[in-house]
């Protein structure tokens, strides 16, 4: 078999992947879950939700971190999920042989700490980031500069996993995940690194970002059963669920792969990207760039669009993207659209944003491997404007060589990845 | 591997607007705010007319400092570069932004906190005066990617985009994947850089914590470590266009400069660690600097570090501290470095010049600009 794509790239392997989802750690556990139909989605009670708009969400409570913020449990979450994938791959665990790509949530600091440094700046009046600023000159909360910057998560991973060179953190918003294998395939393509570590992460619901998120409306209200608020491509869906997670995909030169014994577990065949310069939460209306988007992935893998067997959603359950989706993925694949399979991992995790690219590119390599298509739940009122094959509610199991998983998101950020049990013509 | 060109620059910064008058700032002494944010001197923006590069007022009214400033010297650069009115090129020209992010709504903070302290349910405080006090758009002006959406929208700029984020070695990195992805023939063009907004109090509250600033009236880099050390930040912006040699050629771009190398790593910190990392990297890099554009923080230890290191790396080169011209503009330091020597070799003034780049907290990047 060749080793060279089509164009006399390098072909991508995975050989290693991990996840960390609110439907478990391990991808054993997920995949599980998710083939079953079950829902990870619950009420949150790691904060108070009084006066909250919605208050539910796919939140990770079965692992903690001291202290609890989001930088704290992302590091975690993709610790977790690096340590499946590189176990998995074979390769040394803390000597890495490859380049770091990682998406990481913008991060701030969080209310507790802003109180601490309130209650520490002695103010007995009114607060002001001046009181704020004479706590910090006390040189008390010096870790905490750590804890806050950008690139402080990549950078703990990169000390424990052995990466080579700077670590890459990055966001594309909620396609950052997929963007991160992006940047992985390209290095190993020009011959750069023979390895990649490609990890989305996000643990980052706690108030105010949940707060932010509801300001603009974007999240599902359907707070009296939580399990069924994720309603992708469903008439009644109302807006996305937040969820947590990590992701963690080993790539390799499948040539490097092979000569070490590797167990290859699929491959990245394809990547596609297209800006909009339509608006910032919204796109455009004749869905161009996500036809792009799509149509340049499918021409990266050497694939025509009757050659795609499934498609992971990006599904988030917003009245806007999945009909969005909906139109893109019919002008791209025509009639055939009514009988191709897509379905949303979403309405199960709900939208682990960051994260979300790496967990799906994982439950899609996973859909390859064993022959079975995760359902969409929670689809009881088909929308008559967006006929799809959603895969409704029950796992089904299909022959899927070929897999193309969508993930778009705010500033215009539409990024497509295709995946492939075998290259082409292999 | 193909050349790689710089064929636009668009700086903003407490030196004003445009390359040379950055140029000329490269002999002086940078405009500084001893009083707004007392004890912190800041390098405040110079004044811009927003209209010129942002001409609707609903996108300006979209954006936080930072996006605006990064938005404005983005459409500088694609000015510079001739690009501006090509809607078919910038619709292929890749997008990679260094970016932080933030700003916040420090009124509704400081309200926050102090109501928190009397609040029966701190819990249900917070979530009732978040609910009811969020500005729903401050979201967009704060998240890290958003810079890159608005100068997709503003500029229409929209072949891909992508944002790097991690502090001064993000603004490196990006400029390093940009040239590779050009150098390897993955892509023709791009549209690199990174903005920062300095008189914001929440930032100046994350480098205080950690214990970088400098509290005393300005002083070149080179002089603080005496005093303590520690860095002045700047609000300015920096954007470039990169494009191969020959993709330049065939639109008749002329090019400012070549970017002959970009080397990026991280040390772990120790005595000794940034100067031999400079060494390094400068040695992957190649090539005699004449001259120096270094983007050092003016903190103690690996300022005094670099300094050994240039004078071995670049004995007799003219040496600028891009901290003395804007400040130090974390995530646009390393482009705005950049810029200042492809100024420096278009104007006939260098030949091949060294750009450093030593993260204040972790990250160490070296880039080498030579003649076009």
């Amino acid at each position: 078999m060749a080793l060279r794509d089509k164009q006399g790239r390098p072909l991508v392997a995975v050989t290693g992947m991990g996840v960390v989802t609110s439907l478990g750690r391990g991808k054993d556990d997920t995949w599980a879950a998710l083939t079953a139909g079950k829902s990870g989605i619950h009420r949150i009670n790691r904060f108070p939700t009084e006066g909250l708009r919605t208050t539910i969400a796919g939140t990770i409570d079965f692992i903690d971190v001291e202290p609890f913020c989001a930088p704290m449990l992302s590091e975690r979450l993709a610790m977790l999920a690096a340590e499946e994938a590189v176990g998995q791959s074979g390769l040394a665990s803390g000597d890495f042989p490859g380049a770091l790509f990682m998406a990481v949530p913008p991060v701030e600091m969080e209310w507790p700490q802003r109180q601490a440094l309130a209650e520490a700046s002695g103010q007995t009046g009114e607060v002001t980031y001046k009181d704020l600023l004479k706590a910090a000159a006390t040189g008390r909360f010096k870790p905490w500069h750590d804890l806050f910057i950008f690139g402080t998560v990549a950078d703990r991973v990169a000390d424990r996993f052995g990466t080579r060179g700077s670590p890459i953190s990055l966001s594309t918003a909620c396609s950052s995940g997929a963007t991160a294998i992006q940047l992985g395939v390209e290095a190993i393509r020009r011959g750069e690194t023979d390895a990649a570590l490609c990890i989305g992460t996000d643990g980052s619901v706690n108030p105010e970002s949940l707060i932010r998120f509801s300001l603009l409306s974007a999240l599902s209200t359907q707070n009296d059963n939580p399990e069924g608020a994720s309603k992708p491509f469903s008439k009644n869906r109302d807006g996305f669920v937040m969820g947590e997670g990590g992701a963690a995909l080993v790539l390799e030169n499948a040539e490097s792969a092979k000569a070490r014994g590797a167990t290859i577990l699929g491959y990245v065949l394809g990547c596609g990207e297209k800006g909009d310069s339509f608006h910032r939460t919204r796109s455009s209306p004749d869905g161009s760039p996500a036809i792009a988007a799509v149509t340049e992935a499918l021409s990266d893998a050497g694939l025509t669009p009757d050659e795609i067997d499934y498609i992971n959603a990006h599904g988030t359950s917003t009245p806007e993207n999945d009909k969005m989706e909906a139109m893109s993925c019919t002008a791209v694949f025509g009639e055939r659209m009514a009988n191709l399979p897509i379905s949303s991992n979403k309405s199960m995790i709900g939208h682990t944003l960051t994260a979300a690219g790496a967990v799906e590119a994982v439950m899609s390599l996973l859909t390859i491997a064993s022959g079975r298509i995760p359902p969409t739940i929670n689809y009881q009122v088909p929308d008559p404007a967006i006929p799809l094959d959603v895969v409704p509610n029950v796992a089904r199991d299909a022959n899927v060589k070929y897999v193309l998983s969508n993930s778009f998101g705010f500033g215009g950020q539409n990024t497509c990845l295709v995946f492939g049990a075998e290259p082409k013509g292999a | 591997m193909r050349d790689v060109v710089i064929t636009g620059i668009g700086i903003v910064s407490c030196a004003g607007e445009g390359l040379d008058v950055h140029l000329e700032a490269l002999s002086g002494t940078p405009k500084t705010d001893t009083e707004a944010f007392a004890p912190y001197p800041v390098h405040p923006v110079t004044a811009l007319e927003w209209d010129r590069q942002i001409p609707k007022k609903s996108d300006q009214r979209q954006m936080e400092a930072w996006q605006k400033l990064g938005c404005y010297a983005a459409g500088l650069a694609l000015d510079s570069a001739g690009a501006k009115e090509d809607v078919a090129l910038k619709n292929r020209m890749q997008l990679i932004v260094a970016a932080g992010g933030g700003e916040r709504d420090y009124a509704v903070d400081g309200q926050i906190l102090s109501g928190l302290r009397a609040a029966e349910n701190p819990g249900v405080f917070l979530n009732e005066r978040l609910m009811g006090d969020l500005r729903p758009t401050l979201f967009l002006a704060q998240l890290s990617n958003l810079l890159a959406g608005n100068v997709s929208i503003v500029h229409g700029v929209t072949g891909g985009s992508r944002t790097f984020m991690g502090e001064e070695s993000s603004g490196v990195d990006a400029i390093r994947i940009a040239r590779e992805r050009i150098a390897a023939g993955q892509d023709d063009i791009f549209l690199v850089g990174g903005a920062y907004n300095a008189e914001r109090p929440d930032v100046l509250l994350i480098y205080e914590m950690g214990g970088f600033l400098w509290k005393k009236p300005y002083q070149p880099v080179w002089t603080r470590s005496s005093e303590g050390g520690g860095m002045i930040l700047g609000s300015a912006a920096c954007f470039l266009v990169l494009e191969s040699r020959e993709h330049a050629e065939k639109r008749g771009a002329k090019p400012l400069a070549t970017l002959a190398g970009v080397a990026s790593d991280r040390s772990r910190r120790t005595t000794g660690s940034v100067e031999k990392a400079l060494h390094g990297l400068s040695q992957q890099l190649g090539g005699k600097p004449d001259t120096v554009i270094s983007g050092a923080t003016g903190v103690k230890g690996i300022t005094d570090e670099e300094q050994a290191a240039l004078k071995d790396i670049a004995p007799g080169a003219a040496v600028h501290a891009t901290g003395d011209v804007i400040g130090h503009t974390i995530e646009a330091q390393a482009p705005a470095g950049v810029a200042l020597a492809a100024g420096l070799i278009a104007a006939g003034k260098a030949s091949d010049a060294l750009v450093t780049s030593v993260g204040h907290w972790r990250g160490e990047g070296a880039l080498r600009v030579t003649r076009a």
